[in-house]
């Protein structure tokens, strides 16, 4: 923290009278707490000007999240701090997190690509560094390329596709043909689809690939042809009830819903869209961290935003309740049978530990308003609801050494 | 025995031809959902009547002398006064942005009021209408208990999962402790010596000892068929003897009877989905809890813990509160 904070937090203190309560508390331990947030991030376009992410997608989150565990930590003597980095899209991360790391961080939000992410795993291990990573869904950094150092606060794709999945079984809406795009990502989200189906008794009865042919993103008269060939794209399915959309990379999904040949609702990454959050859950508390954010930020918070506030405030949980900074300390309280983190989700969340991975319900939203969360009910299990979401323990590839 | 004489007192007065009903108690409910509170009365059971307030009513109490209930309007960042006698809101309060839960003084002078969006606790003298203090606490007050001597409230915020221990003589915080995920409500027990809080994602009760501030009990909860997710503690009562606690569960759609000597859940009553709050009548024959997603409330008999009968209210009940003797 730069030293010229100092006096102004020692002025804070002394204005809401924290001293004695702080002493009183912990006997005046000073505890500091440096966070990282290392994301890569260059401007991306979309097919709707409403889907451009903000300047400050996550980082927002996480801001909000500091604040709070700062307000707590203002009764425990603990204060918390973050440092943002940014790297291009496909940059070598390893020397930023060096940097980050010789500032003092010993917990680092990633916002990065799996492989980005995977580069500084071992660094990070090595320097007794917690990554957590708040925005890549790939199944297989929780899987084959799982790492002791790492949690996600992030879902998987094959839990957002499963929680989707649930949603249409439940409502009976078992038929289902799949588009999903060319690019890597959209084929790794069609793959949870399939496995999705799978698992939950739905039928792919026929899948197509959207090629990406590098057309421009928006054009002015573009809606004229796009109204023309998505009809005939779609001509020849069989009968069905919901057509799946797998489109990360924002080439097609958007103009799936409403242009079909026949009439029948979208899922996937348009339409039904399944989420980590909905900038309108109310539900559940959520209406009071959603006004925390609004008022903090001037805009709805997103799901990398609550990714990022769970991670922070699962950084100032394990903190708090341990009553030390250090991060092995940490790893194994989040580990343990005592941990559970409130994120206004109807229930306490927790990781999974074989493979660090936040258990969370998945929001179905359809761009205004939450259609349904998952785990549908009647979707039984063992252990937790929620691991009927994503990989389970029995299925997991994840050897933690 | 007090139920007895009171109505019989009631219905001398309704004799001698004044206008005040002949039963008991009036058992009010704020219904968040739908913008109302449900007035039922407790001897028959019945609705008579439903009084349009501000938007999401939630946490509701009564002046001692029963004329007024207070209540907070979220949605609209305000505290109504409602006339008990006409069902008329007949004023306001300043409470601060989005007012959720309050507490009254045992005399009945000020309220305490937890500022959700704000991280304060607002006190409110009520004479003057006016606010006194501004006490800053943890992210997202929510319970709010009081003393039965008046000396001492407790704030419990959610984020920060502490239960705030504020001297009421200097509106100061004094101690805050720890208590597990999402502590919702806080009750003392009629002796002082202890305070019972709730954390509804924790899906605890702590006991925490007034003379010493710490935890001295945690309570947990185990219903067969029930994940542990479900169980979700949010209101709390304690017996005016002090003998036995209530605990609404939420979603786990039970409350639970705990002996307050050994800790240990005695049974678990099932009334309607998600139980949200409690309150005794005051003859403390009758505990009565809001039911928010059944959208009714349910009459438990003290003596027996049988659920005697649900009435529905309005739509997503949430605060009760009964009339004084």
């Amino acid at each position: 923290m730069p030293a010229v904070f100092l006096p102004f937090i020692a002025i804070f203190l002394v204005l809401f009278g924290v001293f004695p309560t702080a002493a009183q508390q912990s006997a005046a331990t000073q505890v500091q707490v440096k966070l990282g947030y290392l994301r890569a991030y260059e401007p991306q376009l979309t097919l709707s000007v409403l889907d451009v992410a903000p300047r400050d997608e996550g980082v927002a989150g996480a801001d909000v999240a500091i604040a709070d565990n700062n307000t707590t930590g203002k009764f425990l003597g603990q204060t918390y701090t973050l440092d943002v980095t940014e790297v291009k899209l496909d940059a070598d991360v390893k020397a930023a997190t060096e940097e980050l790391i010789s500032k003092g961080v010993n917990y680092l939000l990633a916002d990065l690509s799996a492989e980005q992410l995977l580069s500084i795993t071992n660094l990070a291990r090595d320097r007794d560094v917690l990554i957590f990573n708040v925005g890549a869904t790939d199944d297989r950094l929780r899987e084959e390329a799982c790492h002791l150092n790492v949690f996600h606060t992030a879902p998987t794709r094959s839990m957002l596709a499963d929680g989707l999945a649930q949603y249409l079984v439940w409502k009976q809406w078992r038929r289902w043909v799949l588009i999903h795009g060319s690019h890597e990502r959209d084929k790794l989200f069609a793959d949870a689809l399939r496995r999705a189906a799978e698992r939950f008794g739905g039928e792919i009865l026929l899948e197509k690939e959207f090629m990406d042919t590098g057309t421009a993103r928006r054009t002015d008269s573009g809606v004229v042809q796009i109204q023309r060939q998505m009809p005939v794209f779609t001509q020849d399915f069989p009968e069905h009830d919901v057509v799946l959309v797998a489109d990360e990379s924002e080439v097609f999904g958007t103009y799936v819903p409403y242009r079909t040949w026949t009439p029948r609702p979208v899922a996937g990454t348009a339409g039904l869209i399944p989420s980590a959050w909905h900038p309108a859950s109310e539900q559940w508390g959520g209406t009071q961290i959603q006004n925390r954010f609004a008022k903090a930020n001037g805009r709805r918070m997103l799901w990398k935003d609550m990714a990022a506030w769970t991670a922070v405030r699962v950084v100032g949980e394990a903190v708090t309740r341990t009553n030390s900074a250090e991060a092995a300390k940490t790893a194994d309280y989040l580990r343990s049978p005592d941990f559970s983190i409130a994120a206004f989700k109807g229930q306490k969340l927790t990781f999974r530990t074989w493979n660090g991975q936040l258990r969370q319900p998945i929001f179905l939203g359809d761009g205004r308003s939450v259609v349904s969360t998952s785990p549908q009910e009647g979707f039984l299990h063992q252990v937790s609801e929620l691991d009927t979401l994503g990989v389970d323990q029995p299925e997991t590839t994840c050897v933690l050494d | 025995m007090l139920g007895r004489l009171s109505c019989l007192s009631g219905a001398l007065v309704f004799a001698v031809g004044l206008a005040t009903p002949a039963s008991a108690y009036m058992v009010y409910v704020s219904n968040e959902k739908d913008n109302t509170v449900t007035v039922v009365d407790s001897t028959t059971m019945e609705v008579v009547h439903t009084i349009d307030v501000g938007q999401r009513p939630r946490g509701i109490t009564i002046s001692h002398d029963g004329k007024f209930i207070y209540l907070c309007a979220s949605d609209d960042d305000t505290i109504e006064i409602i006339d008990t006698a006409t069902n008329q809101i007949v004023g306001s309060l300043p409470s601060g942005p989005d007012p959720e839960l309050f507490v009254l003084s045992p005399d009945g002078k000020t309220l305490y009021v937890a500022n959700e969006d704000d991280n304060l606790v607002t006190v409110i003298d009520l004479d003057s209408k006016s606010v006194v203090a501004e006490i800053p606490v943890g992210v997202e007050p929510e319970g709010m208990g009081i003393s039965p001597d008046g000396k001492t409230m407790v704030n419990t915020s959610e984020t920060t999962n502490m239960a705030h221990f504020i001297d009421t003589a200097t509106n100061e915080i004094t101690h805050n402790v720890l208590v597990d995920s999402r502590p919702r409500f806080a009750e003392f027990k009629p002796d002082n010596t202890e305070v019972w809080v709730s954390a509804e994602i924790g899906g605890t009760v702590s006991v925490i000892d007034n003379e010493s501030r710490e935890i001295t009990q945690k309570i947990s909860f185990e219903i067969p068929g029930l994940r542990s997710e479900a169980i979700q503690p949010v209101g709390v009562r304690i017996t005016a003897d002090g003998t036995k606690a209530y605990v609404a569960l939420g979603p786990a759609n039970r409350v639970a009877v705990v002996n307050t000597e050994t800790y240990e859940v005695e049974k678990y009553v099932l009334v309607g989905q998600r139980v949200w709050q409690l309150a005794f009548t005051p003859d403390q024959k009758t505990i009565i809890s809001t039911n928010g997603v059944s959208n009714d409330i349910t009459f438990i008999d003290v003596a027996t813990d049988e659920p005697v009968q649900s009435v529905t209210v309005g739509a997503l009940p949430w605060g009760v509160v009964v009339s004084p003797q």
